[in-house]
């Protein structure tokens, strides 16, 4: 395969040795005359928990949005087990892959249960709309993420912590081996964000899901990823196991910011401290 | 697991699994009783005007056991007219249900966002250039309609779809199609205009057969059509980017339900003229019976149906022996409505 992109670092991963089930491939990606990436290309590495970072507008949950199909590369291909993922009818897609997005829309007055249930979509039909199959993934979906005692409530009555994790239960719900998650930490304070950060690693490591999330924290990224992704500008600027790519040089080029890497005094995980003047 | 108001729900299955649904015990116990209302008011209008047929006597010859006479009023003569309320009355309601789904807005239904004015200029231009053909007129209305609706379409679409700009540029569409429909009347010759202004406030008072017949069969497929789109239709409401993640081609789902939506409304212009406020309160009004996640189809076409049947009665029995124009009753019951939704709606923002 062949890589048009510049200046990337490619540091092998743990989870880096099969094929990759889903790649981008030369993929410019475009909103109406606004490029934000040219002939992008990036391999998910099958069973990997990958975390997409970079600065803001740096195209990231863009490129989020190309691999789960929902926007459409203006040039180069998103390829789902080897073949293009446009060449496969939309409920086969969406069999194999959930997307939790950036913002999602909570039907007035649903509840957690009915809200988790349309999740089962791709797996029924218009004769078999609910199966026992159905009911059984449902209610793992809710299990696994500790909603199972929400299920009769509405959603619009749930903290923003509980929601999120409905949302969560709803891809589960999905069962796809491929899971994409758009920024899910976002508007949850900070002990939330760890206990869903705490539930995709648990989520990954229970089964042979591969999981990509967007995140805006580094620490946060190289604390759960066991691969990191770095864009910038529409470019891949660095992949691999995070506690290699991510060091100084690296965060200062990217982002901007002088800062200092120190092991994280619990994981070892690599940890961004600033360095700014007093 | 200690559960706080279940969402009870009963789920019908065959031995192999082939067939699987779930229903929501609320709502299908609001769908069955608002469509017991509405058969038990169609029932007791077969019985009631100028002459009056003992209820005995309307299920008799309902049941094809009813003398000569009986027949003659009951089955030729208001049997139609009950039959066209129940089925104009549903299919505004599913219109109204698809459009306050894909607008998100209980606002965005077509009687509001001009479809039914646009549908009744087609009609009217048929019955000004051609005379007062039902095929022709259901045509032109049929036409018009869905002119207007790519009109619509085409000056909100900007960047995608946005369910608000749909119905701004709807009601600023519909305001200047209503003026046009008056140029129309009033620029018109005497009997034409008269024929055509008996029908601009949607009225059942002259529909027999003829109508309801094609009505029925174009309903018939647009029902089954409805019946494949809902649960698409539901997971749209989630947001495209969910939408598509669940397997929705979200772009083509909404092109089929937008010409569903205005087929529908469409038919009943063509049956009966336009008949505004059952398209915009019937989704509303079942949501709140039934308390059931956003409007549903079958929820807004049982209200619907029930709505215009109950409206008619009292169109037909309010200034008896003068017969009002439905829609006259639809818009003084809905106007009310609509005043207390804009209220409700600008209190939230």
């Amino acid at each position: 395969m062949t890589r048009t992109t510049t200046g990337t670092t490619k540091v092998s991963g743990a989870a880096d040795a099969s094929p990759a089930r889903l790649a981008a491939e030369g993929v410019t990606l475009a909103y109406e005359r606004r490029t934000i990436a040219e002939r992008l290309s990036l391999d998910i590495p099958t069973g990997s928990f990958t975390v997409v970072v970079g600065p803001n507008a740096c195209g990231k949950s863009t490129l989020l949005r190309a691999l789960a199909r929902v926007l459409a590369p203006a040039a180069g291909r998103v390829v789902l087990d080897g073949r293009a993922i446009t060449e496969y009818p939309a409920k086969e897609v969406a069999r194999r892959l959930g997307l939790l997005p950036q913002s999602s829309i909570a039907p007035e007055g649903i509840t957690v249960a009915d809200l988790v249930a349309r999740g089962r979509h791709p797996h029924q039909g218009l004769f078999r709309q609910w199966s026992v199959a159905d009911e059984a993934a449902v209610a793992a979906a809710l299990a696994a993420t500790n909603t199972a005692e929400l299920a009769g409530r509405p959603v619009d009555e749930l903290s923003g912590g509980q929601r999120q994790r409905v949302w969560v239960a709803m891809v589960l719900a999905q069962e796809t081996p491929l899971l994409l998650l758009d920024e899910p930490t976002t508007f949850l304070d900070i002990a939330h964000q760890y206990e869903l950060l705490e539930l995709l690693r648990g989520l990954h490591r229970a089964g042979d899901r591969t999981l990509v999330a967007v995140l805006h924290d580094l620490n946060q990224a190289a604390r759960y990823a066991d691969h990191l992704v770095v864009m910038r500008d529409g470019e891949v600027v660095a992949t691999g196991d995070p506690g290699e790519v991510l060091t100084a040089e690296l965060v200062e080029r990217v982002f901007g910011l002088p800062c200092t890497i120190v092991p994280d005094p619990h994981t070892g995980t690599p940890l961004v401290v600033p360095r700014l003047p007093a | 697991m200690s559960v706080q108001t279940p969402a009870r729900a009963v789920v019908l299955r065959s031995a192999g699994g082939g067939f699987g649904i779930r229903i929501g015990v609320r709502h299908a116990l609001v769908v069955a009783a608002l469509l017991a209302a509405a058969l038990a008011v169609g029932v007791v209008s077969l019985g009631t005007g100028d002459f009056v047929v003992p209820l005995g006597d309307v299920v008799a010859a309902l049941l094809g056991q009813g003398d000569r006479r009986t027949n003659l009023v009951v089955l030729d003569w208001r049997l139609p007219r009950v039959l066209l309320a129940l089925m104009l009355g549903a299919a505004l309601g599913a219109a109204g249900a698809i459009f306050q789904s894909i607008t998100r807005n209980p606002l965005g239904s077509p009687d509001v966002i001009g479809f039914d004015t646009g549908a009744y200029t087609g009609g009217l231009l048929v019955i000004i250039t051609s005379g007062t053909g039902y095929l022709a007129t259901a045509s032109g209305a049929l036409l018009g309609g869905f002119a207007t609706a790519v009109v619509v379409y085409l000056l909100a679409y900007r960047r995608g779809f946005h369910g608000f700009r749909l119905i701004i540029v709807g009601i600023g569409v519909a305001a200047m199609l209503a003026s046009l429909n008056t140029w129309l009347i009033l620029s018109a010759e005497l009997n034409v205009a008269l024929a055509a202004a008996a029908w601009s406030s949607g009225s059942l008072n002259a529909v027999g057969w003829a109508q309801a017949v094609p009505a029925a069969a174009v309903l018939l497929v647009l029902w089954a059509v409805a019946a494949a789109m809902s649960r698409r239709l539901h997971l749209l409401e989630l947001g495209d980017d969910a939408a598509t993640a669940l397997g929705v081609r979200t772009g083509r789902t909404r092109l089929v339900l937008v010409v569903l939506g205005v087929a529908f409304t469409a038919t009943s212009v063509a049956a009966a003229g336009p008949i505004a406020f059952v398209a915009l309160a019937a989704p509303q009004l079942a949501r709140r019976l039934s308390r059931s996640a956003g409007v549903t189809l079958a929820g807004a076409a049982a209200m619907g149906a029930l709505l215009l049947t109950a409206s008619d009665y009292a169109a037909q029995r309010l200034f008896a022996p003068t017969q009002l124009p439905v829609g006259v009753v639809t818009v003084s019951v809905g106007g009310v409505y609509l005043i207390w939704l804009l209220i409700t709606e600008a209190r939230r923002r």
